[in-house]
Formats: structure tokens, C-alpha cells, sequence
């Protein structure tokens, strides 16, 4: 009987590790391979649409209309495209954007471009689809500051908006829910153009630089890019703190209890990057040379939040280079944008 | 005691152990996804969740109730997590917005 306390902890011990043990060691990867890398960033085929709200043309024409009118802000002078500016990649030349008159926003404007395939939206990514996004900034005092009733009741008074959306959406009334809808169908038509990249990926090999090819390796290997970088977006919609100095507690505001979420932003697409300075969430680093700079050796502030991730990369003059001319092949032959004529 | 004796009442010992302290389950975190969408378990089941990724993840669950959260999870890490409450349950990654599960806690699963 005097067993009995032993073999009771043994079995408990036995209990307390069976579940997880051994742990399990961490992933070995295969082998870098350049051509197994290459097939992980194939272009899609097609835009996905969410089952309530597929894609028609009148529903796409409706949005892009939406995003152009300046007339769903009170003050009748911002559009989504005051801040999306086509000319500048969906996103605007300033570090961090205007809103309303004199209302400077604490965040750079995000680009719109390939949002069809985003999870979490804006840089905290507190909305959880484009639908609910699209009518956030319309509504927000220091951007649009329009309540919806009002933008409602301008769009049911107008015939030619009135018919539009009759069409685009039957069956359903004016509101909130349909407006969102119709700019959302038109953002997730707004997709990055064929880049060199994709031409390479589809095994053209004269499409990049030597260079470029060799970013392309460091991107996948010593430069650890792709670890949040990842897929034919080259964004897993991930949430980092990359160490900057600042009081925007980003997505922590959110998520308060998770340590890591403070002052994490929005890993961002690096479709077309090139064509979108100045970086990261707060517009801090203006060229492409800066922010694999930041990446290499900082300087990071060190609080519990940075990200595990963020280890210095030891990389060469020559390997950063290779880098920047590896980012520069994401820059798609992407057609010009047309203003649409907007119902008078 | 005999080797044997010691041998039975120890397994005995444990089937009662598993049977009072819940089913373990084990839920891998691999490619930034979990490998099973919806888990169904009873009131004192422990879910292992292990991280077969090379980049650190941090499950948690906002859900009333079953609230939890890892923290930092670093690659070849596994943290147990017992539920005693019954309901259905989200659980998330706090990194990755695209990992998502369900867990359904209930006597007669």
C-alpha cells in the first residue's frame, strides 16, 4: 500500500505528458529549391466573390461609382478615392493620409489593390470583410464624417442611383449593407496587373535579371521575406510589430489581453510596391533600400511585443540590392484607370 | 507487489485518471492553418495545440466562458488547453487571421 502514492504520481505524470510528448520538433523544411519556391507564387485565375454578394457588372459599375463621388462625404469634397488614388497604387503620396479639412490621420492609407483576397481589413484588421470595410471610412468623423441615413436617404432621392441599384441589387433596398456591398464588388476587381515576375514564374527566364533571381533566393531564404510574405500576394495577412517607435497600439487595440498584437499592423502586399512609397503603416521609410534596411538591422525597439520574427539578417550591400531589384519585378503592366461618369 | 501487479494497477490507475481528467486531442497548427476545422470533445478534454511551423503563432479564443489564450507559441511548441465549459467555442491565431476553428464542447460528443 505504501506504493500507491508512487504509482499515483506516475500515473499522473504519465497523463500530465502523454498529450503533447514528445513536442514536436520544429518543421524542417525541404531544402530551398528554386523552382519548388517559384510555384508557390503562381497568379490566380480567378477573383474570388463571396457567395452573398458575386460579382455582376452592374454591381462592379455601381461600386466604382460609389468610390468616386465625392457626394457620400458632408462636406461633398472626399471620395475613397481621395485617399485610394489610382495614380498612386491605390493608396495617396503621403505618409500618413488627410481626412476631412485639416483632420491629419494617424495611418497611411492602405492600398486597395488585390483586397478580394485580404482577411482582416484596414492595419489593425478590425473589419472582417471588404463589405464591412467599404463603409467604414464613409462614416468616420474625421474621414467622410457622412452617417449612413444620410448617405441612404441621397442615393434613394437620386433616379439615376435609385435605378442603379435596382439593378445591381433587386431585391434588396438602399442601406448600409447594399452600398458596402457595391463598393466592395468593385475593390475586388481592382487586381495587380502581369508583372515581369509572373511572366517568370510562368518560366520565362529572360522576364527578370540575374539580380532579381538571386532576391528572389534571399527572399526565400536568408532574408526570411517570406515567412509573412508569402503566396501569389506576397501577404499572409499577418499582424507584427516590426519595432517602431510609436504610441499606435495598432491591432492591440482590439485584442488588449494578446501580447503580441500590440502595436502590430498589417503585413501589406508587395504587389506593385515599388510604385507605393512611402512604407509600413505609418509612412516612415520612403524608399524600398529603407525599409530592407529596417529589416536587416533595425533599429527596433525592443518590447515584448516585437515579433519573433525580427532577428538581424547579416545581409551584404550586394544581397540587399538584389533584393530591391527582385521587389521591382512585382511592378505589373497594370491598364490605366478610367473615372466613371457619375450620375448628375 | 509483483512487477505485474504493479504493472495492472498502474494502467488501472491511469484508465481511471483518463477517465475523471478528459480525453487529450491533439490539434496541429501547420502552412498558417490548424489541420481540423471543427472539433467536437466533452467537458474535460484537454486539446494539445502544436505548432509544426517554422514562424511563432499565438492561439486564443475570445468566446465567453472558454476564453484562453497561449501567448507566443514558438515553432516545435505544445500547449495544452483543458474546457470545461460546454458551448461552442472559436479559436484563432492572433498573428494569422486566416487560421480559424471551431470547437464544440458538449457531454455527448
Amino acid at each position: 500500500m505504501k506504493q500507491k502514492p508512487v504509482l499515483l504520481s506516475i500515473a499522473l505524470a504519465i497523463a500530465a505528458t502523454a498529450p503533447g510528448a514528445p513536442p514536436p520538433p520544429a518543421k524542417e523544411g525541404a531544402p530551398y529549391n528554386r523552382e519548388s519556391a517559384r510555384k508557390e507564387f503562381r497568379r490566380p485565375d480567378t477573383i474570388p466573390f463571396p457567395d452573398d454578394n458575386r460579382y455582376t457588372r452592374a454591381r462592379a459599375e455601381l461600386g466604382k461609382m460609389l468610390f468616386f463621388d465625392a457626394r457620400l462625404s458632408a462636406n461633398g469634397g472626399i471620395s475613397c478615392a481621395s485617399c485610394h488614388r489610382p495614380q498612386f497604387s491605390w493608396t495617396d503620396s503621403a505618409a500618413t493620409s488627410v481626412g476631412a479639412p485639416g483632420m491629419p490621420l494617424g495611418r497611411r492609407s492602405p492600398t486597395i489593390l488585390n483586397t478580394a483576397w485580404s482577411e482582416a481589413l484596414f492595419w489593425d484588421g478590425r473589419s472582417s470583410s471588404l463589405e464591412e470595410q467599404a463603409i467604414g471610412p464613409i462614416q468616420a468623423d474625421m474621414e467622410m464624417n457622412m452617417p449612413l441615413d444620410k448617405v441612404t436617404a441621397m442615393l434613394k432621392s437620386h433616379p439615376t442611383y435609385a435605378k442603379l441599384f435596382e439593378q445591381a441589387y433587386p431585391k434588396e433596398p438602399i442601406s448600409g449593407v447594399t452600398i458596402g456591398k457595391a463598393i466592395a464588388t468593385f475593390e475586388r476587381t481592382v487586381v495587380s496587373g502581369v508583372a515581369p515576375f509572373d511572366e517568370w514564374i510562368l518560366g520565362d527566364e529572360t522576364a527578370i535579371s540575374e539580380p532579381a533571381k538571386i532576391g528572389f533566393d534571399l527572399f526565400n531564404g536568408k532574408a526570411h521575406c517570406v515567412k509573412c510574405h508569402s503566396g501569389w500576394n506576397f501577404t499572409d495577412d499577418s499582424f507584427h510589430d516590426l519595432g517602431f517607435e510609436e504610441q499606435d497600439r495598432g491591432r492591440g487595440k482590439l485584442l488588449p489581453q494578446i501580447q503580441a498584437a500590440q502595436f502590430a499592423f498589417k503585413t501589406s502586399t508587395l504587389r506593385n510596391i515599388a510604385q507605393r512609397a512611402p512604407y509600413f503603416h505609418d509612412g516612415s521609410l520612403r524608399t524600398l533600400e529603407e525599409v530592407i534596411d529596417h529589416y536587416n538591422e533595425g533599429p527596433w525597439l525592443k518590447r515584448p511585443s516585437l515579433a519573433e520574427e525580427m532577428r538581424k539578417l547579416e545581409l551584404t550591400d550586394t544581397e540587399k540590392r538584389q533584393l530591391v531589384e527582385f521587389l521591382k519585378t512585382l511592378t505589373g503592366a497594370d491598364e490605366p484607370v478610367s473615372l466613371p461618369v457619375l450620375p448628375n | 507487489m509483483t512487477p505485474i501487479r504493479i504493472l495492472v494497477t498502474t494502467l488501472s490507475l491511469m484508465f481511471v485518471l483518463a477517465l475523471a481528467y478528459g480525453r487529450s486531442l491533439i490539434v496541429m497548427q501547420k502552412d498558417k492553418r490548424f489541420d481540423v476545422e471543427k472539433l467536437k470533445i466533452r467537458p474535460g478534454d484537454k486539446v494539445v495545440f502544436q505548432n509544426h511551423d517554422e514562424i511563432t503563432h499565438n492561439i486564443y479564443s475570445p468566446t465567453k466562458g472558454n476564453e484562453f489564450n497561449i501567448n507566443v507559441q514558438r515553432p516545435g511548441a505544445s500547449t495544452g488547453v483543458t474546457f470545461w465549459t460546454e458551448g461552442e467555442i472559436e479559436v484563432r491565431c492572433a498573428i494569422h487571421p486566416k487560421m480559424k476553428m471551431t470547437i464544440s464542447i458538449a457531454k455527448d460528443n
